[in-house]
């Protein structure tokens, strides 16, 4: 791993142990602690396969701006224990200018760990945890590694009052003393970072995920039924909006599974009701029957796919971008639709939301794609704004005799009855049909109504919301998904170097929109495609629709690891030798 | 459940008869079937808007179009899928999914299995021919071991499923067995499962004229089962899995609870749902 200048703005934090030691509970009160003192940041979590227990990482990374990129470096790895904890080497970058802290009891840091040249320190962690009635080594080690970030005590001991409010005084008070013997411990121990000025955080900033973030969107845009088949990493979403929907009306059905899952959804918003499923690959795959016909019946539904490694049950807990080919080109058939793609965890409320109205306005199925880094990273973000979309159908009011489902119109859209509307009856087929709905085979009616379907997704008026554009220069990044807040970064720190790079990243997938990116390439002569994926399915996809000016190289790697922004820094700076 | 419309004028069969022609052969059971749908529709005086026709592909399932009720033609084997869908989402409207036995036994096996097990208010109607006619004459799981065809030269040699069995050891809360030949009879009982709460089945014997000739003898076959149905499922298990399969009627009424959901719109809670990510 190259090493790079560490920025001022930003401080990475790794706790590990076994499952159990609490180090994901730390993690998060770390984060909010740090938010509350004007911290922006980010914690993702690492775990084994193990259903309990195993090894467990929370990887937190805290910034003076919103941040949602994984860290290049760690400045502090804290272990409560070091069972297992060399398979996190990978995930935990550290330099000569980290610092490790073990336990007094845990022996030595793996050797992988280790060899990064870090100084090691010991912290009693146990022992001390020891003497606190009910003091455990996490809140130790949230004391540590809060003192080293530079976070005031007051700030942390405040948060445990109110988030353990509800486990009583005493359960306060131990934390309280456990942080308090952490801090005084780590007063031996010099700081690997110098704490930058913070500024007083904002008012009404947000802690959640981006699974959170998309069920929220999701409810924010109207949804109001989702059928649900657990399958991780979306597991999440489901979880989050099972008692939330319900407390704006809305219902949740556990599906038998995704078959069953997608066609509840498209039964469900064939009756009126803006409807949703969330899953991952394996899932989607089941699915893609239901969302043809969801195409060819034109009933909208909105499917969250958050990707995780592939193929076949692949990495379930681990973050890729290869379900890209079968959003895009998965169906059967010739079947315009719709594949979006949030561009950080915040971005998962807008693009859910976006998602539902786009599926509502085009009679279209939309496949959300996000994934495992996104979907279970928890970060903090400026309060999302008020979006004006809104779940809105084009309805037939009143249909009358000659009511024709599937009309041709200018547009493509035909409006819909919805049922129990008085003369609006129809049947919605996955047969091809003519304007009525009649199954037809004849060859004047599929050619109307293909291009009656394809004209809908290709003409409609996506805004600007199609891609987050930046920057200026001959050189254009193109990436998409969880990968642009780690682009973004990139470029920023080639920024200070006076090398300017423009980013390009595509929040709709498909349809293409070729024009606005040869607009957004304009005067570019070299591309570089940046993804997250063995086979480069984003530059495929791209070289397969669009023409891309000049030098175009493709930077692809499979996970689990994430994509590091030194990874993309290094490459344009050799860029004469990829 | 359903209830009565007030404002309309008494609804008639011809009400929910639509003017396209079915693509089914001449001779098959499932022209009677419709005929049954309509009378029974009438009979619960409900207005064709009011009602939704759900089913997945096969011959039988091309019945919605031919309906004047609002219709899903979905894919093989989803219809329970979706119609749960639309229940869920929609308690007022009056479901019913209807399709054949190779759509619903085999290929929709597992949602036939879990939607008994959910009970939601819905009505099930399985026009039973014992093969898959679409395709062309290959066996279900309800036909015999015996019979041959070209894709099971001899037989198939196993068993055929039992779905009125498996409807109740699943927990479906109304099962019957009606014969397409009887359609007043047939009207009567779709109408009686369309009002009993919670999933209702009708299994209904429905010859196939062009694969299946031999069920021409059905009509000369079927009686009325000799007892009354029954609240006990055991019981109405035990005397399906020793009749014939050839017992017709109301086999089984339970009360088990409906599905329990909610919906409706309250904006209100969103700022409250959204208060929980503040800091």
């Amino acid at each position: 791993m190259a090493q790079s200048q560490q920025t001022e703005t930003s401080l990475s934090i790794a706790l590990v142990g076994s499952g159990g030691t609490g180090v994901m509970t730390a993690g998060s009160l770390l984060l909010e602690a740090a938010a509350n003192a004007g911290w922006y940041g980010l914690m993702t979590r690492s775990v084994g396969p193990q259903i309990r227990g195993g090894e467990a990482a929370a990887l937190v990374k805290l910034s003076t701006s919103p941040t949602c990129s994984a860290s290049d470096r760690f400045d502090i790895l804290l272990g409560i224990d070091w069972k297992n904890a060399d398979r996190f080497a990978g995930e935990i970058p550290l330099t000569p200018q980290s610092v490790i802290l073990g336990d007094a009891k845990a022996g030595d840091p793996p050797e992988n760990l280790a060899a990064s040249g870090a100084r090691v320190h010991t912290v009693p962690l146990t022992s001390l945890a020891g003497d606190i009635s009910g003091g455990r080594p996490n809140m130790i080690a949230l004391g540590v590694v809060a003192a080293l970030a530079g976070i005031d005590q007051e700030n942390v001991v405040a948060l445990l009052a109110k988030k353990l409010a509800r486990k009583g005084e005493a359960a306060i008070e131990a934390s309280t003393r456990a942080v308090a013997a952490g801090y005084e411990a780590a007063s031996a121990i010099p700081s690997p970072c110098a704490a930058p000025s913070l500024k007083a955080p904002q008012k009404g900033r947000w802690m959640i995920n981006g699974n959170q973030a998309a069920g929220l969107g999701a409810l924010r845009g109207g949804v109001r039924f989702v059928s649900a088949y657990p399958i991780t990493p979306a597991t999440e979403i489901l979880e989050w909006m099972a008692p939330n929907l319900a407390r704006l009306g809305g219902t949740l059905v556990q599906a038998e599974d995704e078959l069953a899952s997608i066609n509840m959804a498209i039964g469900a918003s064939y009756g009126g009701i803006p409807a949703l499923t969330a899953t991952s690959g394996p899932g989607l795959a089941l699915m893609m029957e239901g969302l043809g016909l969801s195409v060819g019946s034109e009933v909208p539904v909105v499917v969250v796919d958050v990707m995780r490694g592939g193929p076949s049950t692949g990495i379930p807990t681990k973050s890729e971008q290869s379900d890209l080919n079968i959003a895009v080109y998965g169906f059967h058939g010739d079947a315009p639709h719709i594949v979006v793609a949030p561009t950080s965890v915040a971005d998962c409320l807008f693009t859910a939301q976006w998602a539902v109205h786009l599926a509502e306005a085009l009679q279209s199925p939309v496949i959300v794609l996000s994934d495992q880094f996104l979907g279970q990273a928890s970060a903090i973000i400026d309060p999302p704004a008020d979006l004006t979309f809104f779940a809105r159908r084009k309805v037939a009011q009143e249909p009358g005799e000659s009511f024709q489902r599937y009309a041709v119109t200018a547009d493509g859209i035909s409006p819909m009855s919805i049922p129990g509307t008085p003369g609006g009856q129809y049947t919605a087929d996955g047969l091809e049909h003519n304007p009525r709905g009649t199954p037809s085979s004849q060859a004047t009616d599929h050619a109307l109504q293909m291009d009656k379907r394809a004209r809908k997704i290709a003409e409609f008026d996506y805004g600007d919301h199609w891609a987050d554009i930046d920057g200026e220069g001959e050189l254009a990044i193109i990436t998409w998904g969880s990968l642009t807040s780690t682009v973004r970064e990139a470029l920023d720190r080639l920024a200070d170097d006076d090398v300017s790079v423009r980013l390009i990243a595509l929040r709709l997938l498909a349809p293409i929109r070729q024009e606005k990116l040869a607009a957004a390439l304009d005067g570019v002569s070299r591309v570089l495609i940046i993804e997250q994926t063995h086979g480069g399915q984003f530059h495929h996809y791209l070289r397969g629709h669009y023409d891309l000016p000049g030098d175009v190289k493709s930077f692809h790697r499979p996970g689990p690891t994430p994509l590091r922004t030194v990874e993309i820094v290094e490459f344009i700076k050799n860029w004469s030798d990829q | 459940m359903t209830s009565a419309s007030t404002s309309s004028p008494a609804p008639r069969p011809a009400d929910f008869k639509s003017d396209i022609k079915p693509v089914w052969c001449p001779g098959c059971g499932d022209y009677h079937v419709l005929l049954s749908f309509t009378k029974a529709m009438a009979h619960l005086g409900v207005q064709p808007h009011e009602v939704a026709v759900i089913s997945g592909i096969g011959c039988s399932s091309r019945i919605p179009a031919y309906t004047n009720c609002y219709g899903f033609h979905s894919i093989h084997g989803r219809a329970l899928a979706v119609a749960t869908g639309l229940k869920v989402a929609r308690p007022d409207l009056t479901v019913i999914c209807a399709g054949g036995d190779g759509d619903g036994f085999s290929i929709g096996g597992n949602h036939f299995l879990h939607a008994c097990r959910r009970n939601i208010d819905l009505t099930y109607i399985v026009m039973d021919n014992e093969v898959y006619g679409m395709t062309k004459g290959q066996p279900s799981p309800t036909t015999d071991p015996n019979w041959d065809s070209a894709l099971t030269p001899g037989g198939t040699g196993v068993s055929p499923f039992h779905p009125l069995v498996i409807a109740l050891a699943s927990g479906a809360n109304f099962v019957a067995r009606c014969f397409s030949g009887d359609p007043n009879t047939t009207a009567k009982v779709i109408a009686e499962a369309a009002r009993h709460p919670g999933f209702s089945f009708v299994q209904i014997l429905s010859p196939c004229a062009t694969f299946r000739p031999d069920q021409k003898e059905w009509r000369n076959m079927v009686r009325d089962a000799p007892v009354g149905g029954t609240d006990d499922p055991a019981r109405a298990a035990r005397r399906i899995m020793t009749d014939d399969g050839f017992n017709l009627g109301i086999l089984y009424r339970g009360s088990r609870k409906s599905y329990r959901f909610s919906v409706g719109e309250n904006k209100d809670e969103l700022a409250a749902i959204e208060g929980k990510f503040t800091l």
